[in-house]
């Protein structure tokens, strides 16, 4: 897997994943992530940026939920106006420095309107969670350290923001003027 | 100055929180370090050759009287009794302990003051030209626009992991004292041809081991447009800024890399797009009350001509010689703008005492003067001083050893920390800088040698600047010697020019009389009223190489 | 060709101070630390203080050359002659103002 962070076990098709908490709860994940040359699973499967350009008649075409998992380098503009057809868009963060998901995340949502999932695997710190989620990310492959009281805590250290951002909070000049 | 309401308070406070959470997790082992370090970094804490040091934000370089005692403070009672002023107007401690740090930032939030983002990859201090406000030639205060920048890139959301650290500085004259072109982005107000002010803005300039000059990337930007304009610049440079290598990281590569006009043309696109939204317009208002924290002080209506400061010169040699130096004028007729020299005869350049700092503010209090600033020339200035509390001034300063006659002169020198301080330095600065003050002490040549400004890095980092030095000096390790690189003719002024490498280094012990063949070479072929600087742009290098090797053996 | 002996060197982590390895722990002084004659001996230690790391003792050990001259140390490095004393331009700061090690270069 190129995170390294979930395995997939193929001989049992049983995935070991990391918890994935989505809107502030610890979800089951209903996508499974699948190599570039692994057939398809009958429900949710979420796929490379290769891979879609690849199959993408026959993935839009399939009578189940779509993903795409794009590496840090690659913009969800590849997508096209594909990017309103998915159920959910994986974000990677090779390694917790490597900041352009940021603008990734920013870009689906204000941009690309992009209203499903957005989520974050790799390896981010807790101390990224907040801007993660005003960015626009709702989906977090968490580390174990990362428990879901640890979640909530990082997302409320700050009360209020200088900048606008894709969450839409208000920020600190909106609240002076009353706004 | 700007103050602080309980937005601005709880937010410091939070992040003080939150730093102590992360010193916390760094202690308890869940934090690795190489987890911590751009936690700390975002925090302004290193970890230098001999301890941490704390880098303090200075915003915009201004300080006041109270926030002065309060680093006189943190000198006394969590390091050793010092402080340093840098090239980006902030100030740095060289010995917190990492496990008294957030009770430092605890300290500064109570005078409204913090270490946010003055280092990592992220929007670093917000630096402005350290007359603002005084200036004779100001076009407009920059300093409410560095606020409201300030406030903008205060833990940005989609911009604190950036490719590379980024640095932003603000103009508001025609004379550039902020070296604007040498920043990431700078933004520089302008008159257009209606009379309305706006913003150039330039991108791609920056020091390092490949220096560039900035180019414009907005002709004319509106004041209300300027916050999305820079989210414009921010964008691509965080989706498009190399990762792969960290010499290669700054916009200034991606500029060159992409051409001025395709990073302009990817700028505007993003502009529209983020216009459209609107969510990052500055209404008018914002910008009007900003600016009101920056209203001058009530200038009392005084005659330009002060006959106590006139008297005090004639009667005092070492008072007119300061006063034909340190002093700038102000656009106020009866009040002068006052460089306090950190750089005595000798001296570590850019160094104070907790002693002086305190005594600075009892200073300030005693004569009215509200505010100080830090200048990325490593002095202080008083920005609004009556003529006539000039000679009393001077004694004060005089008395602190605050008061050398040096100002924009030859030993008016800036130098990094270097290899006595800093982690990444390959050889000494400050005793270069210390030797050179020396050689040039006496004040009659320096007067006669006029302005120069020598600039001093002990890396290829460049935190002294010298690409920027009239004469600029490189410290390199040279098989495990410290040898010494010679340019000449850059500067950080609105002429912004990278100097040019002179020929092979010099030794530690060859280096100041090199520096003084050099000066003697202009001070021998200059014309007229020629700075130095001019004198090398007009002859080129040739001259200065010849008397700089003579005598060497082999042919350069 | 020979290596040089080594000592192995570290920040403390809580303060940052510079500290040397010595027979299963840290001294604050160069004259104090442990010289390990050949690599073999300096990597054992070098790996020996990764549990060091992992206890939030230190932070980034490391191995530098010195050389031994009439019974005392001298880093080969001035960074590390330097750092083994404190800021030659503030000879009142540092391990050097607490006569722990003289700069001497």
């Amino acid at each position: 897997m190129p995170d390294g962070r979930s395995t997939y076990d193929s001989s049992t098709r049983e995935p070991t994943r990391m918890p994935l908490i989505k809107n502030g709860i610890l979800v089951e994940d209903h996508f499974e992530t699948i190599a570039d040359d692994a057939p398809f699973p009958t429900n949710g499967s979420i796929v490379s940026l290769a891979r879609f350009h690849k199959d993408r008649e026959t993935l839009l075409a399939r009578n189940a939920l779509l993903g795409v998992r794009l590496k840090s380098g690659e913009s969800p503009e590849a997508l096209g106006e594909d990017v309103l057809r998915l159920s959910v868009i994986v974000l990677e963060f090779p390694k917790f420095r490597d900041g352009r998901a940021f603008s990734w995340a920013r870009m689906l949502r204000t941009r690309l309107g992009f209203t499903g999932e957005i989520r974050a695997v790799g390896h981010f710190l807790y101390d990224q969670l907040a801007f993660m989620h005003r960015v626009g990310i709702d989906a977090f492959e968490v580390p174990e350290n990362i428990t879901l009281p640890e979640f909530h805590r990082a997302l409320g250290e700050m009360t209020d923001v200088y900048q606008p951002s894709a969450d839409g909070r208000k920020t600190i000049r909106q609240l002076r003027a009353g706004a | 100055m700007y103050r602080y309401d309980e937005f601005d308070a709880r937010f410091v406070k939070e992040r003080v929180a939150q730093f102590r959470y992360q010193v916390e997790r760094r202690l308890s082992g869940e934090l690795t370090e190489d987890e911590f370090k751009p936690l700390r970094l975002m925090n302004g804490l290193y970890l230098q050759l001999h301890a941490y040091m704390l880098r303090i934000a200075v915003p915009y370089g201004t300080l006041s009287a109270r926030q002065l005692r309060m680093l006189a403070h943190i000198a006394r009672k969590y390091d050793k009794g010092y402080g340093h002023f840098t090239t980006r107007q902030n100030i740095q401690f060289n010995w917190p302990k990492l496990v008294d740090v957030p009770d430092i930032l605890d300290d500064l939030a109570t005078v409204e003051m913090h270490a946010l983002q003055t280092s990592g990859n992220c929007i670093r201090n917000v630096t402005a030209d350290h007359f603002a406000g005084a200036a004779a030639d100001e076009i407009e205060d920059p300093r409410p626009i560095a606020e409201i920048i300030r406030q903008w890139s205060s833990l940005h959301p989609e911009f604190s992991y950036l490719p590379r650290k980024f640095k932003i500085a603000v103009g508001g004259a025609a004379h550039d004292r902020a070296a604007l072109k040498f920043h990431d982005v700078a933004v520089e107000i302008v008159k257009n041809d209606a009379g309305e002010t706006g913003y150039r803005v330039y991108a791609g300039g920056g020091m390092g081991r490949t220096p560039y000059v900035g180019h414009v990337v907005g002709d004319f930007v509106a004041k209300t447009d300027i916050l999305a304009f820079l989210e414009a610049v921010m964008r691509v440079y965080n989706q498009s800024g190399r990762r792969d290598n960290i010499y290669k990281a700054r916009i200034k590569i991606l500029v060159n890399a992409l051409g001025p006009e395709e990073m302009r043309r990817q700028v505007e696109r993003e502009f529209a797009e983020i216009k459209t939204g609107g969510t990052l317009e500055v209404p008018a208002e914002e910008i009007a009350r900003i600016t009101d924290y920056f209203a001058p002080p009530k200038f009392e209506p005084l005659s330009d001509a002060s006959p106590e400061f006139e008297a005090a010169r004639n009667a005092d040699a070492n008072f007119r010689a300061w006063s034909d130096i340190n002093l700038s004028t102000h656009r106020a007729p009866g009040y002068s703008i006052v460089t306090i020299s950190l750089k005595p005869i000798g001296g570590v350049p850019g160094d104070a005492s907790h002693e002086q700092l305190d005594a600075l503010a009892d200073l300030m209090d005693q004569f009215g003067i509200a505010e100080i600033r830090v200048s990325h020339e490593q002095n202080l200035v008083l920005p609004h001083v009556r003529k006539k509390d000039l000679p009393a001034i001077h004694t004060r300063l005089a008395e602190l050893g605050l008061a050398t006659a040096n100002a924009g002169l030859v030993t008016d020198i800036i130098a990094c920390p270097g290899l006595d301080y800093c982690d990444l330095a390959n050889a000494r600065s400050i005793p270069i800088a210390q030797r050179l003050s020396e050689r040039f002490a006496d004040l009659k040549r320096q007067r006669d040698i006029g302005e120069l400004k020598i600039k001093i890095s002990g890396c290829i980092n460049a935190c002294g600047h010298h690409h920027a030095g009239h004469i600029g000096i490189l410290g390199v390790d040279k098989k495990g010697v410290e040898f010494y690189q010679l340019q000449l003719g850059g500067s950080g002024a609105e002429d912004a020019s990278i100097g040019e490498i002179l020929g092979p280094g010099f030794g530690e012990h060859e280096i100041v009389d090199a520096v003084e063949r050099v000066v003697d070479t202009y001070l021998e072929k200059r014309e007229g009223s020629e700075r130095f600087l001019d004198t090398v742009r007009r002859l080129g290098l040739e001259p200065f190489k010849e008397r700089a090797y003579a005598g060497w053996a082999f042919h350069i | 060709m020979a290596s040089l002996p080594q000592i192995l060197t570290a920040n403390r982590l809580r303060d940052g101070d510079v500290v040397y390895w010595r027979g299963g722990s840290w001294v604050t002084s160069l004259a104090d630390a442990e010289v390990f004659p050949d690599d073999p001996s300096a990597e054992a230690v070098l790996k020996a203080a990764d549990a060091f790391v992992k206890g939030r003792e230190v932070v980034n050990p490391y191995l530098f050359d010195v050389r031994i001259a009439a019974g005392e140390i001298k880093p080969v490095k001035e960074r590390e002659i330097i750092r083994a004393a404190g800021p030659t331009v503030r000879p009142d700061l540092g391990k050097q103002s607490l006569g722990k090690w003289a700069y001497d270069v």
